[in-house]
């Protein structure tokens, strides 16, 4: 089991991740060839880009500005949760001890605070999830799902090179089995914003674009 | 009658298959459900934060229903979606602004009126809209002789205020195929008459069609494409037939969305773009004061704000158009907060003014964003180059006591400029 799990498993978790994704985003982009006519007569490069830019911008947006709470949340959860799994130290051995590959890394210490940083901001994201009124009336089961898988790998993660609540073997296997279970998530869930956001954006900073207008 | 027909789940889902896009698709698999829509959204604002006005909220319980359902709904069903659908969303669009993915609640609303269309379910007043473009090609039934002889009455009347004032009908190779909302001929011929002096003293050549001179598409609001389609094909052949170098819309938001933007989609123009280009009277104004060929006595001098229309500053390219103009016809242009394309809708559009008395309660209510931005300017004239604008604002001018005046830019330049002297009738001459 534990062999399986830190070996086979996690490359069909990134073969799953990758192909999964890949299909996705062929099989829209070849619908949208049929479907969004639109889109290709006014796609705007600049605009698109422009788009996703002030986006991906820490108060880029006039909506990250006018809800400075959330965007402080979300870009602090979602900046620890793309780092901290792609440069943890343990991570970067893991994969020279296996592949020989060097990889940049982490101080312990830093990825450390960042995993909490990530903790404490899911844990708001949840909060308000059932907080605000107009959160709450579009929250359903799957939302709280997603959360959990993408909240797993780091609590277990933090729990394991800590050696707290289980035997840290036990505890680094449930940590690599909901690592592989979030990267096989993503091109099935609502996880897929991943790749779904540079789409979405796109298409609404050239719809924008061919009006003058925009959306940051 | 129709309320105990059955409804029918395949002309929905035809509907929903013939607007199964990639993007919808993708919106659908990516929404995270942050609720950072509401706030965006005037509906939500007006009626307390209630969270079921969320736009979220709104497209689930329509559009989301009908495809979870794969519409197999009841009449009771469709009968409380319609309430969301039209009631509680004007499509503004101005949810998109506010989605971290850019996600269109405003299309899946239009889908949703688009699918209710199909079976009827429709606020009675915008089908039978409908129903007199198929028969009149027109919003108010008015036969294309009654409009000529509107034109050629306010031409002969408005030579006491231009001298040779002319209502040029069918004129082939102008520069300017002018065309207006129904409202003008049927309640508010003076608006024609203002507009002729205007292009009159900057000298323009124009025209207006005897058909096809409706500029108006209210069933891109009813969720009949078919009739909009057909709506805008008249008005695209009109200009086509007199050779017309543009198409100018009349002071009316919908109007210029419709006919440049939507329309040459539902008539499937090669391209996305109209046939023959598309502008509008603000557009037009504006150049005319840009280039001097319209003279004023002296500029506006009271204080004055503008209303965006959402269809003029948000789906279209006109709002630091209307600023400018405004800036060039008066001395103290107030903007409201928010302005340009991220303004509030005043909840006149998408249907709601010819949805009628049923729905005026709603209207007022939700207005209330609209009428505190005007409050706050603290200006007592408001300029709004769009019919439903004017309606719904001179409806919030009562209800929430503002006194203020609606102006259009048409009226406001014919008293603001200076007829050279060979247009000016006889007796004013040295006023």
């Amino acid at each position: 089991m534990y062999a399986f799990v830190n070996g086979p498993l996690v490359w069909i978790a990134f073969a799953v991740l990758v192909l999964g994704s890949l299909w996705q985003i062929v099989s829209l982009y070849k619908m949208s060839k049929r479907t969004d006519k639109v889109f290709y007569d006014h796609y705007n490069p600049g605009a698109a880009a422009g788009s996703v830019w002030a986006w991906l911008t820490p108060f880029g947006s006039r909506s990250w500005r006018e809800h400075p709470g959330l965007t402080v949340g979300t870009f602090a959860f979602h900046v620890c949760l793309i780092l901290v799994p792609l440069f943890a130290l343990g991570h970067a051995v893991t994969l020279e001890f296996n592949r020989g590959l060097s990889w940049p890394s982490l101080p312990d210490p830093i990825a450390d605070k960042m995993t909490l940083v990530f903790l404490a901001a899911a844990l708001f994201l949840l909060i308000r999830r059932f907080a605000v009124p107009q959160v709450r009336i579009v929250t359903e089961c799957r939302d709280i799902v997603v959360w959990v898988i993408t909240v797993l790998p780091f609590l277990t993660g933090y729990l394991s090179a800590h050696k707290m609540l289980l035997d840290p073997d036990l505890m680094l296997m449930l940590h690599v089995l909901s690592g592989c279970l979030m990267l096989i998530c993503i091109p099935f869930t609502k996880l897929a914003h991943v790749f779904l956001f540079f789409m979405t954006r796109a298409f609404i900073g050239s719809e924008f674009a061919r009006r003058g207008t925009k959306t940051w | 009658m129709s309320d105990q027909m059955p409804v029918n789940a395949e002309e929905i889902m035809a509907v929903i298959e013939r607007n199964d896009t990639a993007r919808l698709r993708a919106w659908l698999k990516t929404c995270t459900s942050c609720g950072l829509c509401s706030e965006s959204c005037f509906f939500y604002l007006a009626n307390d934060n209630k969270p079921e006005f969320m736009p979220q909220y709104k497209a689930r319980k329509t559009l989301g229903e009908l495809i979870k359902n794969k519409g197999k709904v009841t009449r009771a069903q469709l009968e409380e979606m319609k309430e969301i659908a039209w009631a509680r969303c004007t499509m503004c669009r101005r949810c998109s602004q506010y989605c971290p993915f850019g996600i269109e609640i405003a299309v899946m609303i239009n889908v949703a009126r688009q699918c209710m269309r199909t079976q009827n379910v429709c606020p009675d007043r915008l089908m039978t809209i409908d129903q007199s473009y198929v028969e009149f090609g027109n919003q108010m039934s008015i036969p294309d002789e009654e409009f000529v002889e509107t034109c050629e009455w306010m031409a002969e009347e408005g030579q006491d205020r231009l001298k040779d004032l002319e209502i040029p009908i069918d004129k082939e190779d102008c520069n300017i195929m002018f065309v207006v909302n129904s409202r003008e001929p049927k309640y508010y011929p003076q608006d024609i008459q203002e507009a002729a002096m205007v292009m009159h003293a900057a000298g323009e050549t124009w025209t207006m069609p005897s058909h096809g001179w409706e500029a108006t598409n209210l069933s891109m609001f009813s969720g009949n494409l078919k009739v909009a389609g057909e709506v805008t094909q008249a008005l695209y052949d009109a200009a086509i037939k007199l050779r017309a170098k543009k198409i100018c819309i009349t002071e009316c938001g919908h109007a210029y969305r419709a006919a440049k933007y939507e329309g040459p989609y539902w008539t499937k123009q090669p391209g996305g773009k109209a046939p023959v280009e598309v502008t509008h009277a603000v557009q037009l104004f504006h150049d005319y004061m840009k280039e001097g060929r319209i003279k004023l006595k002296h500029k506006f001098k009271e204080a004055i704000t503008y209303q965006h229309p959402c269809n003029l500053s948000r789906s279209g390219d006109l709002g630091p158009v209307g600023e400018a103009l405004m800036d060039m016809l008066c001395e103290d242009f107030i903007p409201m907060e928010p302005h340009a394309e991220w303004s509030h809708c005043c909840c006149g559009g998408g249907g709601f003014i010819p949805m009628g008395a049923d729905y005026k309660r709603t209207r007022m209510v939700a207005g209330k964003v609209k009428a505190d931005q005007i409050k706050k300017t603290g200006a007592k004239f408001v300029l709004v180059p769009c019919h439903n604008c004017t309606d719904q604002i001179n409806d919030l001018n009562k209800e929430y006591s503002l006194g203020i005046k609606v102006m259009s830019f048409k009226e406001l330049i014919c008293e603001l400029m200076e007829l050279p002297p060979h247009m000016q009738p006889e007796g004013e001459g040295d006023e």
